[in-house]
């Protein structure tokens, strides 16, 4: 066995089973930070996801996508983390189910 | 003696400059300087009348046709052959007008400065004088008719100006004055509509408003072959006379040729007649002008009622000049009205009953003036009477012996006038109390007695009565003799009705002239004063006695210039019919009368017989006590007493039948017909309303309830569809995050589609 | 580019005038005198314009030509010239002008600068119609006139001023329409708007039309000028526009404006439609003859002044038409000589009657009485204006009356009993006039506010002077004025006469 390399499906099913626990993170957890880790932990299985193809057909852009990416998900945790603690000031909570004042 | 026809502009420019310098300076010039400028014009148009009078004489009654000064030609429409100039005519007819007009008028002039005297606009009378004698030369020595129009309107205007003189007297006076002016001007009027028709037809028929260009003598075919009596022929014949003269001859002698030609056709725009009846036509509507303003039958009715101005006004104008500018333009149509025989009928007719009625109406008026007024309108029915049977000599004679006499009786009475306000004044110690309040200074009634008291107005006053009642030797008898002949003999000789008749009724007239003037004077002169003005009346006077003078004096004398021929001794001595022969030259048909010693004798002794007749009735014991008249109270003349007092009800007939209906009429056109009728209903109810309720039904109906309303629609349809769909947004993120993801599930699914299909073996 | 033309320089003055007065003067003092001065020059001009017209000529004069707007199927052009039909009515136009402007001075008191600005566009857009030659160039000087004058009423007026101008201005335009449509279908058909052009395609038989379009058009026109001049029944605008608006409004209304209307009868339907002018003229005569007693009936139904005269305006308007359609020489000369005495006489009446509504501000001639004892001069000059308005001979008014029933009784086209009732016109309009003289002249002065009034000051008789003289000139030497029109009516007539006797297959 020289390269122990480790085949991509798997990679991609790993990528997979935590998109999926990030989503239903997501649709599922009251608190609001929780959904924000649930959000990250999204992001994180679609960086996965791309480090391993861009490992299989050797492309910068792969790795180029996942800088990207980590970047907007960092601006967007700052940002979102800001909001959360803004919230928490007026609302003395962060259970989502109580956060519907965009309501139309 | 040629040149001295061009003197001819001078009459009328004379007394326009006289006007002028009056109307401007006459404040500054005084009473003195006015009366001076103002008789002096007319004193010297008098003295150029008889300069060219002269001339006429001298250079065998040639006719001169002279241009006005400075002024072109008035009318020129070449295009359609329409000249007519202003242009003066020299002949003996208008010499003779010149001389009457002039000669009595300024005797007038003289007389109203007496009679003016005080008058707070004496500056303005004057200029109304020498304007209206402006006006009347332009009427008498015009050569076409036109200019002759201008004038005949031109003496209307002064009328107007001259009876309405004292329009602001109080009391309501002055509005009587203002109304009898205005009254005088329209009547006229009705006269001038027939005889600018009259005018457009002989314009149209002739090609010319002329009556002889210079240089024509009037033909006279008809009349030499009728009459057989001596006349001035022409020098030169028809035929050459027409060649000598470029464009068409006068109008007279293009009537002649025709007439003589004979089966004349007259066409022009849409009328065609033949010359006959376009003649009658023409002469019938100059006569409906002559009735206006000669003040005949049917249209006199202004004549009694103008004698609300100053009686220098009614002397000149209502008696011896303007008025007789209907016979005058008859006499000058002589041509016209000789070929016309029913027109002459008509127009004897007319002058006949005229003549009849008026002098009935004069039997029982009251007033001075009016008396005289209604002698006026029947001496003129006399004189159109006369030219109805072709005596047109006799017409002119009457004419000029009639402004003397005539003008005589008006300036007597207003001295008697004059002298009964004296004496109403110093009886009264010019405090005048209610009991005056009826005095009437023109009243015959108030007056009597003032033979004694005003004798040179009696003697002269006289001398105007008998000669207007035809005692000879006074000149009415000549004139009046004259046209009673001539009417018997139209009968006779030619066995026309209209001669007998008009004989009658002529003869009729005369006996009531005798009768009401001696009338006037047994009331006026007769008898002892009925009231303490006449007691107290004092005689006028000399500028005002001095012209009542020198016109008895004409009275007496002025008759010899036409001695008919036959006349035993005086004929011999004084020449037969001269005034006659002088007419003759410039009117054609003119004939010399002879002398019938029996209807002369009849004729004095008829009017001598009517005065004894007025003698009895008004005796020295009626006079005395005179509250009615002596007629009035005998119940055999009661009833024609008080038809001839209310003036046989004519004004009221008119006002009745004609005045008030045009006036009710004005209104009812006015204010029914065009303002609420034509203005407001037509127009707002029948046009702007419906356009205002279409334009209503659109801004409403249409644009704000149909289009509007749809717009707004859909913007409402839009908002509810917003508020439907704005239930998706919940506002809880885990539902937004779902949608997300459901979203993105159907995406890769559509994406996937083809791998699925292949994959399920679809 | 030719040479600037007499006409137009009389034509623009009053516009150059106006626009140097707007540039150069501030108070109202100096608009007054700079309008009166404007209208003086014009005038001056205009009189240069007789001077050079050239009596021998009968066609257009002074001719100025310039093509406008050009498209493939029309031409526009800025036409102007002077003929003997129009020569005088320019001249009546800039005679009125400077009296009317004299005439407003005392009376004007407020937005004196606006009122003076109207005043000579008012002037500009007159003398245009009189010298337009196209079409399309007569329709908008037609139109422009109304603008002015409805404002001149509408602010300077009495009580119901904006009712009036309203009604003045719709009525006017309402008939304008049907011509315009006229015009522009005209002009199509001929391929220019220019009337001269249209003239000679339809003699060289370039441009046909069937009889009934000619009828047709005709109308079209003749409904617009008809309802101008006013003819009856038309005529219920005038009598609101004239009591409603001031002085010289209704001065410059009676004295050109109203002779707009029989100038374009004269100008355009006459020529351009001869065969309907013929068929029409009984009609047309109709209602002048109408007209004439009518207006002259209602007028002595009236109380209030002006209204007397504006019917009497009516009245002597159809005399006007009625000599127009006699159509021969007599009656078409005397019919324009007739505009130019009415415009006289009656801007005199209305100056007249400003004069005393100056002083006590009343129309109704029951308010006055004996005012000839309180102003005389005022008195002697309404005398002489009151008798040329009801046609003393040696005056003014009897010239053109009497011509014109000259013309009518020898017409062609009109049975006699067409001048039989006109000249009963001669009896109706001594009766009114009287009435009014009498009323407000003679009598008794017994109304106190009457007994001081004071006589004309000098605007006041400057502005009635040469009104006299000009009665006493046209009435004493007509044929001078008639030496002018003689030419080119004469070709109307021929042209008409030949046209209809062609027409009829002779």
């Amino acid at each position: 066995m020289g390269s122990s390399e480790v085949a991509v499906e798997l990679y991609v099913l790993l990528s997979a089973v935590l998109f999926i626990m990030g989503a239903m993170g997501v649709l599922l957890r009251r608190n609001a930070i929780l959904v924000f880790m649930s959000v990250e932990l999204m992001l994180n299985a679609a960086n996965l996801a791309l480090v391993a193809f861009a490992r299989q057909w050797a492309s910068g852009a792969g790795h180029l996508m996942v800088f990207f990416v980590m970047t907007v998900a960092a601006a967007e945790v700052a940002v979102g983390l800001a909001l959360i603690v803004a919230i928490f000031r007026t609302k003395k909570s962060i259970d989502i189910d109580n956060l519907h004042m965009f309501k139309g | 003696m040629d040149n001295f026809f061009d003197l001819v502009p001078l009459v009328v420019l004379i007394p326009l400059a006289g006007l002028l310098i009056n109307l401007f300076a006459g404040r500054q010039l005084g009473e003195r300087g006015v009366s001076i400028v103002a008789v002096g014009a007319s004193g010297m148009a008098f003295v150029i009348a008889v300069l060219l009078w002269i001339a006429q004489v001298n250079t065998g009654y040639k006719a001169a046709v002279i241009d006005m000064p400075i002024l072109a030609d008035w009318i020129v429409i070449p295009s359609a052959n329409v000249t007519i100039p202003w242009a003066f005519r020299v002949d003996s007819l208008s010499v003779t007008m010149m001389l009457a007009v002039t000669g009595v008028g300024t005797l007038i002039h003289l007389y109203a400065v007496g009679y003016m005297h005080g008058d707070e606009r004496f500056p303005r009378f004057f200029v109304y004088m020498n304007l209206f004698l402006v006006f009347m030369l332009i009427l008498v020595t015009g050569n076409n008719f036109l200019m002759m129009f201008v004038g005949w309107e031109g003496v209307g205007l002064c009328s107007y100006l001259l009876i309405g003189f004292w329009f602001d007297k109080p009391g309501g006076v002055g509005w009587r004055n203002s109304d009898a002016a205005r009254k005088a001007l329209i009547v006229n009027r009705v006269g001038d509509f027939g005889l600018v028709l009259g005018v457009l037809i002989t314009f149209w028929t002739f090609g010319t408003l002329d009556y002889y260009r210079e240089g024509e003598a009037p033909i006279v075919p008809h009349a030499a072959a009728e009459e057989g009596a001596p006349l001035f022929a022409p020098a030169l014949p028809a035929e050459e006379e027409a060649h000598a003269i470029s464009g068409p001859l006068g109008v007279f002698n293009q009537a002649e040729l025709w007439l003589e030609k004979g089966g004349h056709n007259v066409d022009f725009g849409m009328v065609s007649l033949s010359f006959e009846t376009t003649l009658t036509l023409i002469t019938l509507l100059f006569l409906l002008g002559a009735t206006g303003k000669s003040a005949q039958i049917p249209l006199f009715v202004w004549l009694p009622d103008a004698m609300a101005g100053p009686t220098p006004v009614s002397a000149l104008i209502h008696a011896a000049t303007m008025v007789t500018a209907g016979v005058y333009m008859m006499v000058r149509a002589n041509v016209f009205y000789h070929a016309a025989e029913f027109s002459s009928f008509v127009v004897a007719a007319i002058g006949a009953t005229t003549a009849l009625i008026a002098g009935f109406i004069a039997l029982g008026q009251w007033d001075i003036k009016r008396v005289l007024a209604y002698s006026t309108i029947s001496q003129l029915g006399f004189m159109v009477a006369a030219v109805g049977v072709g005596a047109y000599a006799a017409a002119i004679f009457h004419l000029v012996t009639h402004a003397c006499f005539k003008a005589l009786l008006f300036l007597g009475s207003g001295s008697v006038i004059h002298g009964m306000e004296h004496g109403h004044h110093h009886a009264t110690h010019g405090h005048a109390g209610h009991a005056d309040d009826e005095f009437d200074p023109q009243d015959l009634r108030f007056m009597g007695g003032l033979k004694e008291r005003m004798p040179v107005t009696y003697w002269t006053y006289l001398f105007g009565t008998l000669a207007i009642a035809g005692i000879i030797p006074f000149a009415g008898f000549w004139s009046k003799d004259e046209i009673l002949l001539d009417s018997l003999k139209a009968g006779v000789d030619k066995g026309l009705l209209s001669g007998y008749v008009g004989f009658v009724l002529l003869l009729t007239a005369a006996a009531f002239t005798a009768f009401y003037m001696w009338r006037q004077v047994s009331l006026i002169f007769l008898g002892k004063p009925r009231h303490a003005a006449a007691a107290h009346a004092e005689e006028s006077s000399r500028v005002m006695t001095v012209p009542l003078i020198i016109l008895a004096a004409l009275s007496l004398l002025i008759g010899f210039i036409n001695v008919p021929s036959g006349f035993p001794i005086l004929g011999w001595l004084l020449g037969e019919h001269q005034f006659t022969s002088f007419l003759e030259h410039s009117v054609p048909y003119a004939h010399a009368g002879t002398f019938s010693f029996l209807l002369a004798t009849f004729a004095v002794l008829l009017a001598l017989g009517a005065i004894y007749l007025a003698r009895s009735v008004y005796n020295d014991r009626a006079l005395a006590v005179l509250r009615e008249d002596p007629l009035a109270l005998n119940t055999r003349t009661q009833r024609a007493f008080t038809l001839a007092n209310a003036k046989l009800y004519w004004d009221e007939f008119y006002f009745t039948y004609v005045v008030y209906p045009y006036r009710n009429a004005a209104y009812w056109l006015a204010e029914q017909v065009d303002w609420r009728f034509l203005h407001d209903y037509v127009h707002e109810r029948l046009l702007r309303d419906p356009f205002n309720a279409a334009t209503r039904a659109l801004t409403w109906r249409v644009d704000k309830q149909i289009i509007d309303r749809s717009f707004d629609g859909l913007g409402h349809a839009a908002r509810r569809a917003a508020s439907r769909l704005r239930r998706i947004q919940t506002g809880y993120v885990h539902i937004y995050a779902m949608s997300v993801l459901f979203g993105a599930l159907l995406v890769m699914a559509l994406i996937l589609l083809p791998l699925i299909r292949d994959w399920l073996g679809l | 580019m030719e040479d600037i033309s007499l006409v137009t320089v009389v034509l623009m003055l009053p516009l150059v005038g106006l626009v140097l007065m707007m540039l150069f003067s501030r108070t109202e003092q100096a608009y007054k005198w700079g309008a009166l001065v404007t209208s003086l020059v014009t005038f001056g001009a205009s009189l240069l314009l007789v001077r050079n017209f050239n009596t021998g000529v009968s066609g257009l004069q002074m001719v100025q030509r310039v093509d406008w707007i050009t498209a493939d199927s029309f031409t526009i052009r800025y036409y102007v010239g002077v003929d003997g039909i129009s020569i005088w009515l320019v001249l009546l136009t800039t005679f009125i002008m400077p009296l009317s402007i004299l005439a407003s001075f005392n009376p004007i008191k407020d937005r004196v600068r606006l009122y003076y600005v109207f005043m000579l566009l008012m002037e500009w857009a007159m003398l245009g119609v009189f010298v337009a030659q196209d079409l399309f160039l007569f329709y908008i000087f037609w139109e422009v006139t109304l603008v002015p004058m409805y404002f001149l009423i509408g602010i300077w007026g009495a009580e119901e001023r904006i009712y009036a101008a309203i009604k003045f201005f719709l009525y006017t335009m309402a008939g304008s329409l049907l011509m315009l449509l006229a015009i522009l279908w005209l002009g199509n058909e001929a391929g220019t708007f220019s009337v001269p052009d249209i003239l000679a395609k339809l003699d060289s038989g370039e441009l046909t039309f069937s009889t009934a379009t000619g009828r047709w058009l005709f109308l079209a026109f003749g409904i617009a000028f008809a309802i101008k001049v006013p003819m009856w029944p038309l005529h219920s605008w005038l009598p609101d526009a004239h009591v409603q608006a001031p002085t010289a409004g209704s001065v410059i209304l009676a004295g050109v404006l109203l002779k707009m209307g029989t100038y374009g009868f004269v100008r355009f339907n006459l020529p351009l439609f001869p065969e309907a002018s013929e068929t029409f003229a009984p009609y047309v005569a109709v209602l002048a003859v109408i007209g004439i007693i009518y207006g002259a009936w209602v007028s002595y139904g009236q109380k209030d002044v002006k209204k007397l005269v504006a019917y009497s305006s009516i009245s002597h308007l159809g005399f006007v038409m009625l000599g127009i359609f006699a159509l021969n020489p007599a009656g078409i000369q005397g019919g324009i000589l007739q505009m130019v005495n009415h415009g006289i006489s009656t801007g005199g009446l209305f100056l007249l009657v400003g004069v005393l509504y100056e002083r006590r501000h009343t129309k109704l001639m029951s308010a006055f009485g004996g005012i000839w004892r309180a102003m005389p001069l005022y008195s002697g000059i309404a005398l002489v204006i009151v008798l040329s308005s009801m046609g003393l001979p040696g005056l003014n008014g009897f010239v053109g009356e009497f011509t014109i029933l000259l013309g009518s009784a020898g017409s062609s086209v009109l049975s006699w009993w067409f001048t039989f009732f006109a000249a009963i016109g001669i009896i109706l309009a001594a009766v009114y006039m009287l009435y009014m003289f009498n009323t407000v002249f003679m009598g008794a002065l017994d109304k106190e506010e009457n007994k001081r009034l004071p006589d004309l000051n000098w605007q006041e008789l400057w502005s009635l002077v040469p009104i006299l003289v000009m009665v006493f000139v046209i009435g004493l030497q007509a044929g001078y004025f008639f030496e002018f029109m003689d030419g080119s009516v004469k070709d109307l007539v021929d042209y008409v006469n030949g046209y209809a006797l062609s027409a009829a297959g002779h």
